[in-house]
Order: C-alpha cells, then structure tokens, then sequence
C-alpha cells in the first residue's frame, strides 16, 4: 500500500484513531442519507461522497479551523473531515431552522465559516478562486494559513481550475489544490473528458509540484497532504495533489450508474475499501485496539441516529427568514 | 391529429424532428447522451441528459451529431457560438441556467453581437436550451429564472413556453431560427402533459397566446407562473370575475399588441413573474403598458414575483418564495378593493 515507516513514526494513536472516527462518520452519514433519501423524507438533490473518505480526512488532519476549505457539491465528507457539527449538517439537509445554515442552503451549500469550511457548491469548478482568495487573505495579512480545494476531476476541464491555480502560482500563495479523480464528471468518464493521463500533469504548466496518490490510502493522502501544508505554511507556494478514488454512489442519489460497469464497482467496493484499508493496518501496527475501534463505531452509529431525530424533529424555518439575510446592511 | 406528451416528450420529440429535417442541427451539451466512449454503451446514452429530456436521441443520430462536453460551459457554448457562425445549427444545452455565470461572455459578448459587430455579415443559428425555475427543492444556484438577464441584451431572442404543444412549436421555431435563442425549459413542467400536434409544427416566436379569455382582468404570466394564473382565474370566475390569460411565450421579441389590446378590454393588469423583483420581466411589461397603454388602465398594475432573495431550500420557504393563486387573488381584491374576494 505504499505506506512508508516515517508516517508511522509521525502518526500518533491518538490521531490514527481520530481519522478512523472521521471516515467512519462520513461513511455512516452517507448511507444513513441514502436511506432516508431512498423514503422520499429529503428534498432536493444530494451527492454522496461514500467511497472518498480517505481524502478528505487525510487532508483535513493537518489543518486546523483557521484554515480554510472550499468544497464541491460531493460536500458532506469534506463539511465532516472539517469539524462541522454532525445534527446541524443533517437539520440542514431537512431544509430546518437549526442546520448550519439556517436551512437555506441545503446538501449543496453547507457551510460553516467559523470551521473553515467555505461552502460546499452548486457549481462545478465554482472553488477554485474561492479557495486562492483565501490564500490571498493569509498572504496579505502575513498569518500561516493555508486553504484547500477540494474538485473533483470533472472540474479540472473548467476555466477556473487554471485561472485559479495560475494566479495561486504567481502569487505564491498557501493553496493546496486536491483532486478527487473518482472516475467520473456526472456520466463522462475522466478518460473521454480530459487531455490529460492524470490531473497532477497539469501542474507543470504552472510550476507548481503536482503528485499523484491513491486516494483509497488514508496514510497516502496524509503524508502527501503533509508535505503541501508544510510548504505552504513556509511560504513555498501552492501544490496540486492527485487523489485517485472512486465514488460508491451514482452522480447525485437517483443515478442509474448506467456508465459504470459492474465488475469495477464489486472491485472498489468490496476490495479497495479505504475504511477497511486503514483499520487493517492501524490494528497491525497497534495504532488501535479493536475494542477502541468497535468503540468508535458504536459511538459514530449513535451519532448518526441523534442526528436523524435532530433533523426530523426540528421546526422548519419561520417565515420571516425569507428576506434575512440578503444584505448585511438591512432586511 | 394530436397525441398526450409531457413537456419533456414534447421537447425530445421537437429535437429530433429537427435534426432529421437537417444534418447541420447537432445536440451539443454535458451528457446529453452521457457514457461517451464507456465500452459497454456505444450509441446508446447513459443518462441522455441530466433530467433525462434528451434520451435517446444520440442512439438515433450517433454521438457525431450528440456530443457530450467536459463540464467547460464557456468553452463549449462559445464554441456553440462559432459553429453556428461556420454552418451547423447546434442545440447547446446550458444544463440549469444558473450555470451562465460561467459562460455569459459567450452568450453575451461573442453570440449576441457578432451580427452586428461584423455589419451584419454573420449568422449565428444557435438555440440554447436552459432549466430554470424554483419549487424543485434545488437551492439558490439551480432554481433561478434568469430569463431577464438574456431579454435585456439586445442580438438575443428568449423563449418560455408554459405547454407541451408551446415547447414543441417553439423549439423547432427556435432551431431553425438564424439568430441565438436562449429556450427555457422549467424542470418543474417536465411531467406535465397536454396534447401535441403529431409532426413538425412551428409556432412564431414573438407571438402570445391568450390561454384563457376573460374581460374583468388581464394576467400576464411566464412559464410555469401560466398555470398559477390559471388556477386563480378558476377562482376568480366563482366570485363574478372572469380573467384574461396572456401567455407571451417569448419575452424578446415581446408581443406588446397582444398583452395592449387585452389591457384595453378589461382595464386591469396583474404581471406573475417567479423571477427576482428588480429589472425583471414584469417591470419591463409593466413600464411598457404605461407607456403605451396608460389610458386604458382603471387601476394600478400589480406585479406578483418572488422576493428580493436568493432561492431557499428549505421547502417551507421555496413555497412562501413562489407566487401562488392567493397571491393574485389578494393582488386583485386590492385592485378593486373587495376585500371578499382574497379571503375566499
């Protein structure tokens, strides 16, 4: 699996355990969301990041809540891996007045500003100059934030993926720029959509280191996602890290998934599972008890459930949020 | 002869009527077909779109002729722009028409001035097919109705047909029309039905319909909002009034005749629009009935739209958000002051 001896000797138990809770809470969220989507209980659209977990969580284990994150519609994993609080997540998804946004956004625009997490987006390659203004702002006020953005490979074809990634370069700007190459733009698949073998190619058109990983290792996605913070905290500019991965569900709940064959989704599923992957080996080489981890899941089942009763029984917003919230200034 | 279709049939069955009528008409978007180059589908599509409105049209015509796009909206509805300009006829599908943002200097710099910037030495048969409205639960960046925007940029025409029949008419008059047209489908009518002409049929663009007659009141209602209006027409006439229903089904060009004439028959306007309040279509009619038809007013022009906000998601909200019969019906009582007639 590629993992080297130093990653264990820098990782802790008790960090090796706080990212096996993350994935597994991402992973439960995302199938409890399934099953209540799948009884008509949730408006709108939703886009599950099941089968992901790896990256966000590897990425997010070295950023505190100074840093920032932009995120994709897929957000729910990065909102998670993030620190966003579990019942406001899922009371927003309701569309309720306690979600972390008022239930105003919904699934595709979740966001909590005092975590860092700037918005999961309705629009495809909508991050990336969100996340290089972020790194402007740690630039000019001199602080030693970083910001991430998290695309999928569909956006990599977007004009913004190399606007935003030019203009992080020239500045030298504290941005790590994460793809979650999962196969799949919608119902293209990354080969027909793209030019390019692989995203991180694309960095050498901007000078910027560009590294290929396999998304599916959680201590793969770590240590490269460590080696960027570090430079970008030292001022060293912005890196482009590619996570290849792979999605568990369709393009949005409702998909057929007729593009996929059905050989490859028995395969990533069943045998390339990052959350199976990563307790294998932090019970070989003692980062975790099984007690400890059988304790977490226990304890991330509860979690989930409080937060469905916390969705279902919340009041819906009152009327008058309609018209808050447009302008600062007045209503 | 006429048949049943849905909004959405009608739509599929106007495209690919198009596109045997001539090769040049091509269907160019994200996965209109979907599945390009995945082994196991070859001509047949994946998705056929995101709604599913396109399906099957890539295995009648190959995906020469369907192309599925990276999600790159500026590089392919510019390159839409000039494939119009050099000789194809494309049907671009914006998927929602919130997604202009990253492609209005296409539509709007290069598709709507070309003609003119070039003394009117280019053509560019160009029809943007485009989801808009809310009441899909689909939050404030795929719920917009962005019809104004396009309608207030002159070289653009902007259909919003509220029927199946109109759809149909419209698009394959839109098609075959030689200047850009921004179509807009509302993802809420896709299921309706109603009946359809069997075969190629065009409807002008630039004329309304009166999809009801009345003489008391005259409402002017977009897309979608031709059903809300319908349904407080229904009411209306319990209580004694009989509205009048213009459907301008093309806000540019926008037949003012029709919406004047009627005006000067019952005296009374009311303007639904779902869009944004400010600079919208309903503002824009508003004014022009002023204008040009001052005199025959008996009462101020009401305007029925959404808020100035963003769309919520939360469903609640979206529907407070909406206009809806009661809010007509309270607009009217207003207008002639019967207070009877909002309450019910």
């Amino acid at each position: 699996m590629g993992t080297s001896k130093s990653i264990l000797a820098s990782l802790t138990s008790e960090k090796a355990k706080w990212m096996y809770r993350k994935m597994v809470e991402i992973r439960e969220f995302e199938e409890m969301v399934h099953d209540i989507f799948a009884k008509g209980e949730l408006p709108g659209f939703v886009h599950l990041y099941a089968g992901e977990e790896a990256v966000a969580v590897g990425v997010c284990a070295h950023l505190t809540d100074q840093d920032s994150i932009t995120s994709t519609h897929r957000g729910h994993g990065h909102c998670i891996a993030k620190g966003c609080d579990l019942d406001g997540m899922m009371a927003e998804i309701y569309g309720k007045s306690t979600g972390l946004c008022k239930g105003k956004g919904g699934s595709m625009h979740i966001a909590d500003i005092e975590k860092g997490m700037l918005g999961a987006n309705g629009i495809v390659g909508g991050g990336f100059p969100l996340a290089v203004g972020a790194g402007l702002t740690a630039k000019v006020k001199k602080t030693d934030h970083v910001a991430v953005c998290f695309f999928g490979d569909g956006a990599n074809n977007h004009g913004t993926f190399h606007e935003g990634i030019n203009m992080a370069a020239i500045w030298n700007l504290p941005v790590i720029f994460v793809a979650e190459n999962n196969g799949y733009g919608e119902a293209s698949t990354f080969e027909y959509a793209s030019s390019c073998t692989n995203i991180a190619d694309r960095a050498a058109g901007y000078n910027i280191p560009g590294e290929i990983v396999d998304g599916k290792d959680l201590l793969a996605v770590y240590e490269a996602a460590e080696r960027a913070v570090k430079r970008a905290r030292n001022g060293e500019g912005p890196t482009l890290i590619e996570c290849k991965t792979y999605r568990d569900y369709g393009h949005f709940e409702g998909d057929a998934q007729t593009y996929k064959n059905d050989k490859e989704k028995v395969e990533q599923r069943d045998h390339n599972d990052c959350i199976k992957r990563f307790k294998d080996y932090a019970l070989a080489n003692n980062l975790a008890t099984k007690e400890d981890l059988d304790a977490i899941e226990d304890s991330v089942k509860k979690a989930i459930e409080h937060s469905v009763k916390f969705g279902e029984e919340s009041p819906l917003p009152d009327a008058s949020e309609l018209t808050k919230d447009v302008y600062v200034s007045y209503e | 002869m006429t048949k049943k279709l849905t909004f959405s049939k009608a739509i599929n069955e106007a495209i690919t009527l198009a596109m045997n009528k001539d090769n040049d008409v091509i269907l160019i978007g994200e996965d209109v077909a979907g599945g390009a180059e995945v082994d196991h589908l070859q001509d047949q599509e994946a998705w056929g779109g995101v709604m599913g409105v396109t399906q099957g049209i890539v295995e009648k015509f190959g995906r020469n002729r369907v192309i599925d796009t990276p999600i790159a909206e500026a590089g392919y509805i510019g390159a839409s722009v000039t494939a119009a300009a050099t000789g194809l006829r494309p049907i671009a599908e914006l998927m929602f028409n919130d997604f202009i943002g990253s492609c209005l200097d296409e539509v709007m710099n290069q598709g709507a001035k070309l003609r003119y910037m070039f003394g009117g030495k280019a053509r560019v048969p160009l029809t943007i097919r485009t989801m808009h409205g809310a009441g899909y639960r689909a939050a404030a960046q795929h719920s917009q109705s962005l019809y104004a925007l396009f309608t207030h940029i002159p070289g653009l025409k902007v259909v919003v047909p509220s029927t199946p029949y109109d759809a149909k008419g419209l698009l394959l008059s839109s098609i075959f029309d030689d200047d850009p047209v921004i179509f807009f489908e509302d993802k809420t009518l896709y299921t309706m039905k109603g009946e359809v002409d069997e075969g190629f049929y065009t409807i002008p663009i630039g004329k309304a319909d009166i999809k009801r007659k009345g003489k008391d009141l005259t409402i002017v209602a977009i897309g979608k909002q031709v059903h809300t209006a319908l349904k407080a027409a229904n009411q209306l006439s319990k209580k004694g009034y009989e509205a009048e229903i213009v459907d301008p089904r093309s806000l540019s060009p926008l037949d003012e005749d029709t919406i004047l004439d009627s005006v000067a028959k019952t005296g009374r306007l009311i303007i639904v629009d779902e869009a944004y309040p400010r600079c919208n279509v309903a503002t824009d009619i508003s004014a022009m009935v002023v204008d040009k038809g001052f005199d025959y007013l008996d009462a101020p022009i009401k305007m029925i739209t959404a808020p100035h906000s963003p769309v919520p998601f939360s469903p609640s909200l979206e529907d407070l958000y909406l206009p809806n019969p009661e809010k007509i019906m309270a607009a009217f009582a207003e207008m002639i002051g019967d207070n009877s007639i909002a309450s019910k």
